[in-house]
């Protein structure tokens, strides 16, 4: 991957990596006896590893200027890799996790193994680690295939990647040690929301600059969804976490904003995140992958971008529903929950959008593992956002809020749509990009279909059961007027729910870890297939029965 | 301390203006996705994804 850099940019890269190593031991000095000295020696020791992989290709050959004639896939080969070890590392804390939940003295008296600090671990190994690769990756596949251009330069890709994962290890690595800014999905403290902020800017005028580079008049839908993503999570993100340092050698910081504003505050930036990085950014995979893995156009392209702007539009004012019944003016509260039942009818464009483009093509999703995965996360977007729209009215939210019903929307959501869109978008991927005809094994592909569903159900009748069980043991009172049961009645009543979502999750987990298996198989199928002839095989998709 | 606006104008600001720019914006945005003359390019976009040669244009 370095021999393809030119000489002047694995010189920048070196800088680049030196600049880091040098402000890593910066932090550790200064930050000695506080929490972030330990991040100080991680950014150095990552910044060590980088730059050693970058001096290691340092003198290999310089690329031919042909490369120009070809897209730059490296990077996506890469994001695709990183964002598979990232959905093990995660699930697998999920289902530890899980497990916690069920048997809560699990913890071996060590503080990094208390539910507090793993849960966080779990929610960004997935959310930021596994989604937020996978929908890096693929955005450069879709933005230079869709505009027709390369990418502008070969080095920001690689910022963007690096710099990212960066991120991500010190958010987990922190709430291992205690460090957290006690905002949802926002935890990482100032210095690490500094970095990404940089990552991100970056990203946006990379993307940007590609589409200024297009050779076609229109740019493709999908686009237009991975342009949201990226904007609005910058913009969100930085909202969300203006704080102070208490000071530049100290991780912790406190937010600019306090009280009800602060909640709001959070839960506008929370939503959207759900909106923008869980939504928008698949939806952007879904409308190129899915089209083109069933071999037919978008159903209905108008709707799609009617679709879009329902989406953006509407998001934007759904996060009040967060915080029903709470000191947030009633007003907010049902500005919230209309916004979010309005939210229906985009959503379910979407959905049908991407059912109505498999009509006529089912032979192909029976046949096809790889497209089922994408035609069953269709089902599920359309199957959570429903759920969503109807748990944020708000007599229903009095029954679902703090209750497991929320945990199995989520899991409807992330297992059903997010990782089943990536998994099918990773399997139609990685034969492109290593250029062989198919997946190394067909049937590892449908052994991970069917722990996935197998997974995703179980997970979420489990809490679905166990939430509504929950909600209603919580809402029930006696003759005498006082509640029916006590709060640990209702956990003794949730634990063997949470017995079966831990073994769904396990079921799940499993998937990713054949996966992984299963794509590093094809790399070396396509490393002993170079030059054979096949690697100059033309892109098809698959046809019904293969 | 003064502000420039208070809690009670903002409230009525977002409630009157708030909705008409966002039936405005619907409208826009449902007007240029059925907008006849976009069918075409519409079309192609949708066709394009298939007939890549997989190299960029030079
Ligand atoms: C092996 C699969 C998985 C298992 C076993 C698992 C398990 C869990 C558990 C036990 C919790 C804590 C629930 C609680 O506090 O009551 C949780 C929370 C969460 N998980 Fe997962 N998870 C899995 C996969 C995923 C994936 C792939 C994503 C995202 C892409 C995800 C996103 C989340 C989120 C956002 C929360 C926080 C929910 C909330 O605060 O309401 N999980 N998960
Ligand atoms: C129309 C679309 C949707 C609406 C209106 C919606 C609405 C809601 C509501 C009302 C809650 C419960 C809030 C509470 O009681 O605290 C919630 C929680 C959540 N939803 Fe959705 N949802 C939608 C789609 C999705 C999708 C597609 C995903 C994931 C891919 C998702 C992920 C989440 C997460 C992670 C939470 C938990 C937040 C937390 O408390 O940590 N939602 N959603």
């Amino acid at each position: 991957m370095i021999s393809g850099l030119t000489l002047g940019e694995r010189q920048t890269a070196v800088c680049l990596s030196l600049a880091l190593l040098v402000l890593g031991v910066i932090f550790a000095g200064a930050g000695q006896g506080d929490p972030l000295g330990v991040h100080g020696f991680i950014i150095a020791a990552y910044a060590v590893v980088v730059m050693g992989a970058v001096i290691t290709g340092y003198y290999a050959p310089a690329p031919g200027a042909d490369r120009l004639t070809q897209y730059y896939d490296d990077p996506t080969k890469f994001g695709i890799i990183v964002a598979m070890l990232w959905a093990i590392f995660g699930m697998f804390v999920g289902d530890w996790v899980a497990w916690l939940l069920a048997y809560p003295d699990m913890t071996f008296d060590a503080a990094w193994a208390s539910f507090g600090r793993l849960r966080p671990v779990h929610t960004t190994g997935v959310i930021f680690g596994f989604g937020g690769n996978a929908l890096i990756a693929t955005s450069y596949h879709v933005v230079q295939r869709t505009s027709r251009a390369r990418l502008p330069d070969q080095l920001s890709p690689w910022v963007v990647l690096i710099g990212y994962n960066l991120f991500c290890l010190l958010a987990v690595s922190g709430y291992l040690i205690g460090i957290t800014q006690s905002k949802e999905y926002a935890e990482p403290e100032w210095y690490a929301d500094i970095l990404l902020v940089i990552v991100w800017v970056t990203y946006f005028l990379l993307y940007i600059r590609t589409l200024a580079r297009r050779q076609e008049p229109h740019i493709y839908v999908a686009n237009w969804y991975y342009m949201a993503f990226i904007l609005v999570v910058a913009v969100l993100h930085i909202v969300n976490n203006l704080a102070v340092p208490v000071s530049l050698t100290e991780a912790k910081s406190y937010s600019l904003f306090a009280g009800v504003q602060d909640a709001m505050t959070q839960w506008w930036y929370g939503h959207n995140a759900v909106a923008f990085f869980l939504t928008a950014g698949f939806l952007g995979m879904m409308y190129y992958y899915l089209p083109k893995r069933a071999g037919r156009p978008i159903y209905s392209y108008r709707m799609s971008i009617v679709g879009f702007w329902g989406i953006t539009f509407f998001y934007m004012w759904a996060g009040s529903h967060h915080l029903h019944y709470t000191a947030l003016p009633l007003w907010v509260q049902n500005l919230g929950m209309t916004f979010s039942v309005m939210l229906l009818v985009p959503s379910w464009i979407a959905a049908g959008n991407a059912l109505m483009t498999l009509n006529g093509a089912w032979t192909r999703v029976r046949d096809d593992a790889t497209l089922r995965f994408m035609a069953m996360a269709a089902v599920f977007y359309g199957l959570s956002t429903f759920e969503g729209s109807f748990m944020a009215i708000r007599p229903v939210n009095s029954l679902s809020h703090y209750t497991d019903w929320t945990i199995g929307h989520v899991h409807a959501g992330t297992l059903g749509w997010v990782s089943m869109i990536v998994f099918g978008t990773f399997y139609s991927l990685v034969p492109w990009m290593w250029k062989v005809e198919r997946m190394y094994s067909r049937k590892l592909v449908e052994w991970h279909f069917w722990l996935a569903m197998a997974g995703t159900l179980i997970y979420v009748f489990a809490m679905w059961n166990s939430g509504i069980i929950q909600g209603l043991m919580w809402r029930t009172y006696n003759d005498g007027g006082t509640l029916a049961y006590s709060f640990v009645d209702s956990l003794v009543a949730m634990h063997p729910y949470y017995i079966a979502r831990a073994v769904g999750g396990f079921l799940f987990f499993l998937g990713p870890v054949i996966g992984l298996y299963n794509i590093l198989m094809t790399i070396r199928l396509s490393r002993e297939t170079a030059g054979t002839g096949i690697a100059e095989m033309p892109v098809v998709a698959l046809k019904a029965g293969e | 301390m003064s502000m420039p606006f208070d809690h009670e104008t903002l409230v009525a600001f977002s409630k009157s203006f708030g909705l008409f720019y966002l039936i405005a914006m619907s409208v826009i945005a449902v007007v240029y996705a059925l907008w006849p003359a976009n069918q075409a390019q519409f079309d192609r976009a949708a066709e394009q994804i298939f007939d890549d040669g997989d190299t960029p244009c030079q």
